[in-house]
C-alpha cells in the first residue's frame, strides 16, 4: 500500500517469528494440559459434592419421615350397644353423631383385660387407645346403623405413646421413670401383640385430618387445603399483573426513557427484598389498613403476589424476547395493530415459557414461610378451611409448627410432611420441565 | 406513490439523502445498489416500518394518492394494509396455510362470512400462484412448506388485503433459481393490478423484472431512469461502473 510506495524499491525488513526451543514447548503443551485436567477435576468434584449433600439431606429426611406413613393399631371387639348410643331404637342421625362411644371402648378393653380393677390401672388401659377412636365408631355407624346390637372387631387407632413404642423409638431398657408409657402399659402391649391385636396399619390420617395436639390424629389435610387456597389467590393476582408487566415493559414502553428503566431497576429490586419484609407489609396493609380477616389465605396470597411478581416479569420479558422479530414485522406488514401484533401472535408463542415461569413462581410461593409468620397463618388451626377467606395455615407453616412440638411422634411426623412438600414441588417443577420440553417452538 | 426530499436519520447518522422518486402506478420499480445504500431503509420508509425503530427521524414528504402519509391524521394500521409488504426471509405465521391468508383480512374486517372468507382465501392463494399445490391441506402449518412456497404464501397474505402497493424487500434472496423464476413470473403477472416496488440486490433480476429502475449509492439517489435506458445508456458515470461491475 502506500509504505511499499514511498520507499521506492527499498523492501521492508524481514521480521522473523519468535520461536521455543523443542523442549519449552513440550513443557509448555503439558502444563496446558496438566491445567485442564485440574480444571476439569474441580468441576466434578464440585458437582459431585453438591449431589452427595442432596443425597444426604433427602435421605437424611426418607429416613425420619417413612415411618410416620403407618400407625399403630389395636384391634379390640365392639359391642354396639343400642342402649348406650341408640336408648330409643329411632336411628335418628343426630342422635347417633352425639352418642358417647367412649364408654363401648372401655366396656371392650374391660373385657380384654379382665384382670383389671383398680381405677387408676383403668385409665392406664384406656390411655392405650387414641382419644379420636371414639369417632372412629360413630363414624362406623353413622355409615351402617345395622351394626348396631352386632359385635364387630375394629382396629382402633392406638395412642401416640404406644404408637412410638411399638415402633422402637421408645426402648424398653430406658427406665420407667423417664418414659411416657409404663411397664404395666408394655404388659399389656405384650399381651396384645401375642393375640395378634396390634399391628401397623397405613396412616390415612396423616393424610385426612387437619392439625391436632395428639400427633396420631395429627393431619396435613387443613395445610394443604389452605395452601391451594392461598397459590390459588397467587396465581389469579401475579399472572395478570406479571404478564401484563412485562409486555409493557417489553412491547410498548419506549426503550430508552428514563421512567422505563427506573420501574425495570424497582421491579427486579423487589426480588432483592428479604420475605419477612414482604410479611410486615402485609400486616401493615392487609391487615391494619384494609382490614381483611387474619389468618386467610387471601392474605397470603396478596403477600406472596407481591413476592412471585418479579418471578413472572422475569420470566415472561424473556419468553417474549425469545419470538422472533421478523413474526412482528409481518403482523405489523399486514396492517395489524401493536396490541393484535402482541395477542395475536407474539403471546401464543411466548405462552410455554409464560407457563413455565408461572409454575416455577407458584412452587417459590409454595415453600415461603417467613411472610406468613406475620400474618397470621402461623397458628395451630384445627378445621380445614372451607374459602380463601377462612382462617389456615399452610403447609411449609405446618412443618415448623410440629417441628417445634414437644411429643416424640411429632419428629417423624414433620419428617413426613416435608417429604410431601417436596413431593409437591417436584410434580410442579417436573411439570414445569414437561411443558417446555412438548410445546418448544423449533423455528 | 410520490416522495420528495426525503430524508432519514438513525440517531444522529443520516441514511438517506433527499431522495425524491415518483412510483408510477401498475409498474415494477426496481431499488438497486450497492450493500449499505439505504433501498432497503426507503422502502420502509414508504409504509412506515421505519416507525418501529428507535431513534429514527424523518423529513420529506411521501404521498400516496395524494394524502401525506406521514400526516398526523394517517392511521398508521390502514395505511400498511393498503401498502403490504413482502420480507426477505419468508416468516409465515405459525399457523395453518388459511389462517395465515385469513388474518388480514379478518382483522380488516373485509370478509362478511365464512364462505366469503373462503372466497378471499382462495382468490389470493391463486393470485400468488400457489393455490393448485395447497388446495387439499389448508389446513397444514404455513412452515411445512418449501422457501419458495412460504414466500409465495407470503405474497398471498400481502395480496389478501387488496392493496394498492406492495413493497418486495429483497423477496428471492434467500431462494433457489427455481423458486426465484416462480417469484419473477409472479411478479410479472402481480403487476397488472397492483403497484410494485423491489429492492434487489441482483442487477440481472432487476433488468428482468422491472420498468423503472433507481441506483440508490450511500443514502443518495443517483439516477432513475426506464429500466432499459439504465442497463443500456445510464447518465451518471456512478451508475455505469456499478453496473459493469466496477464497484459494489
Amino acid at each position: 500500500m502506500t509504505d511499499i510506495a514511498d520507499t521506492a524499491g527499498v523492501a521492508p525488513p524481514i521480521v522473523r517469528p519468535r520461536q521455543l526451543s523443542p523442549e519449552a514447548a513440550q513443557a509448555r503443551i503439558r502444563r496446558r494440559y496438566r491445567a485442564e485436567r485440574r480444571f476439569k477435576a474441580i468441576g466434578l468434584l464440585a458437582v459431585l459434592t453438591a449431589l452427595g449433600l442432596l443425597a444426604l439431606l433427602l435421605s437424611t429426611i426418607v429416613a425420619q419421615g417413612y415411618s410416620a406413613f403407618m400407625q399403630t393399631n389395636i384391634q379390640l371387639d365392639i359391642f354396639f350397644d343400642p342402649a348406650t348410643i341408640d336408648p330409643d331404637g329411632a336411628r335418628d342421625r343426630q342422635e347417633l353423631a352425639r352418642a358417647d362411644y367412649t364408654e363401648l371402648i372401655q366396656d371392650a378393653l374391660a373385657k380384654a383385660f379382665p384382670t383389671v380393677e383398680e381405677r387408676r390401672e383403668r385409665r392406664a388401659l384406656r390411655g392405650l387407645i387414641s382419644s379420636g377412636a371414639p369417632f372412629q365408631l360413630r363414624d362406623m355407624v353413622l355409615d351402617d346403623p345395622g351394626i348396631i346390637s352386632t359385635t364387630q372387631p375394629v382396629w382402633l387407632l392406638a395412642d401416640d405413646d404406644v404408637d412410638q413404642f411399638w415402633k422402637g423409638f421408645i426402648g424398653r431398657d430406658v427406665p420407667e421413670d423417664a418414659r411416657r408409657i409404663k411397664d404395666q402399659q408394655i404388659q399389656w402391649i405384650d399381651a396384645l401383640a401375642s393375640a395378634g391385636r396390634i399391628d401397623l396399619k397405613f396412616n390415612k390420617w396423616l393424610f385426612t385430618n387437619g392439625d391436632s395436639r395428639e400427633p396420631e390424629l395429627a393431619g396435613i389435610w387443613g395445610a394443604v387445603v389452605g395452601s391451594f387456597y392461598m397459590l390459588l389467590v397467587t396465581l389469579a393476582l401475579s399472572v395478570p399483573l406479571g404478564v401484563g408487566a412485562a409486555i409493557f415493559l417489553e412491547e410498548f414502553a419506549p426503550k430508552n426513557a428514563r421512567w422505563v428503566d427506573l420501574i425495570e431497576v424497582n421491579i427486579n429490586n423487589l426480588a432483592a427484598v428479604p420475605s419477612i419484609v414482604f410479611g410486615l407489609l402485609g400486616l401493615a396493609v392487609f391487615l391494619n389498613l384494609v382490614g381483611l380477616p387474619r389468618s386467610a389465605p387471601l392474605v397470603g396470597g396478596l403477600t406472596l403476589t407481591l413476592m412471585t411478581l418479579p418471578i413472572m416479569v422475569v420470566a415472561t420479558r424473556a419468553a417474549l424476547r425469545g419470538v422472533p422479530p421478523s413474526i412482528r414485522e409481518a403482523a405489523l406488514g399486514i396492517g395489524a395493530s401493536r396490541i393484535q401484533t402482541v395477542a395475536h401472535h407474539v403471546l401464543p408463542l411466548a405462552l410455554p415459557g409464560i407457563m413455565t415461569g408461572t409454575i416455577i413462581g407458584m412452587a417459590h410461593a409454595l415453600g415461603e414461610t417467613a411472610p406468613l409468620l406475620m400474618i397470621g397463618m402461623v397458628a395451630f388451626i384445627v378445621d380445614i378451611p372451607d374459602g380463601p377467606l377462612s382462617p389456615s395455615t399452610a403447609l411449609p407453616v405446618q412443618i415448623f409448627l410440629w417441628a417445634d412440638s414437644p411429643e416424640r411422634a411429632f419428629t417423624e411426623r414433620t419428617a413426613a410432611a416435608i417429604m410431601i412438600l417436596l413431593g409437591f414441588l417436584i410434580v410442579m417443577n417436573a411439570a414445569a420441565v414437561f411443558l417446555r420440553q412438548r410445546f418448544q417452538i423449533r423455528w | 406513490m410520490v416522495t420528495r426530499n426525503v430524508s432519514l436519520w438513525y440517531g444522529e447518522k443520516q441514511a438517506l439523502f433527499e431522495v425524491s422518486l415518483d412510483v408510477a402506478e401498475r409498474q415494477v420499480t426496481a431499488l438497486i445498489g450497492p450493500s449499505g445504500c439505504g433501498k432497503s431503509t426507503f422502502l420502509r420508509c414508504l409504509n412506515r416500518m421505519n416507525d418501529v425503530i428507535e431513534g429514527v427521524r424523518i423529513e420529506g414528504e411521501i404521498r400516496l394518492d395524494g394524502e401525506d402519509v406521514y400526516d398526523r391524521s394517517v392511521d398508521v394500521v390502514q395505511l400498511r394494509a393498503r401498502v403490504g409488504m413482502v420480507f426477505q426471509k419468508p416468516n409465515p405465521f405459525p399457523k395453518s396455510i388459511y389462517e395465515n391468508v385469513a388474518y388480514g383480512p379478518r382483522i380488516h374486517g373485509l370478509a362478511a362470512g365464512k364462505a366469503d372468507m373462503d372466497d378471499v382465501v382462495e382468490a389470493s392463494l391463486r393470485g400468488a400462484g400457489l393455490f393448485e399445490e395447497v388446495k387439499d391441506r389448508l389446513e397444514a402449518p404455513g412452515n411445512s412448506l418449501s422457501g419458495g412456497q412460504q414466500q409465495r404464501l407470503c405474497i398471498a397474505r400481502a395480496i389478501a388485503v387488496s392493496p394498492e402497493v406492495i413493497l418486495m424487500d429483497e423477496p428471492c434472496s434467500a431462494l433457489d433459481p427455481i423458486a426465484t423464476a416462480h417469484i419473477e413470473e409472479l411478479i410479472d403477472e402481480l403487476r397488472r393490478n397492483f403497484t410494485i416496488v423491489i429492492v434487489t440486490h441482483n442487477m440481472q433480476q432487476a433488468a428482468r423484472v422491472s420498468q423503472s429502475t433507481a441506483f440508490f449509492h450511500l443514502g443518495k439517489l443517483i439516477e432513475y431512469d426506464d429500466t432499459d435506458r439504465i442497463f443500456t445508456n445510464p447518465k451518471e458515470s456512478m451508475t455505469q461502473d456499478y453496473i459493469t461491475g466496477r464497484f459494489g
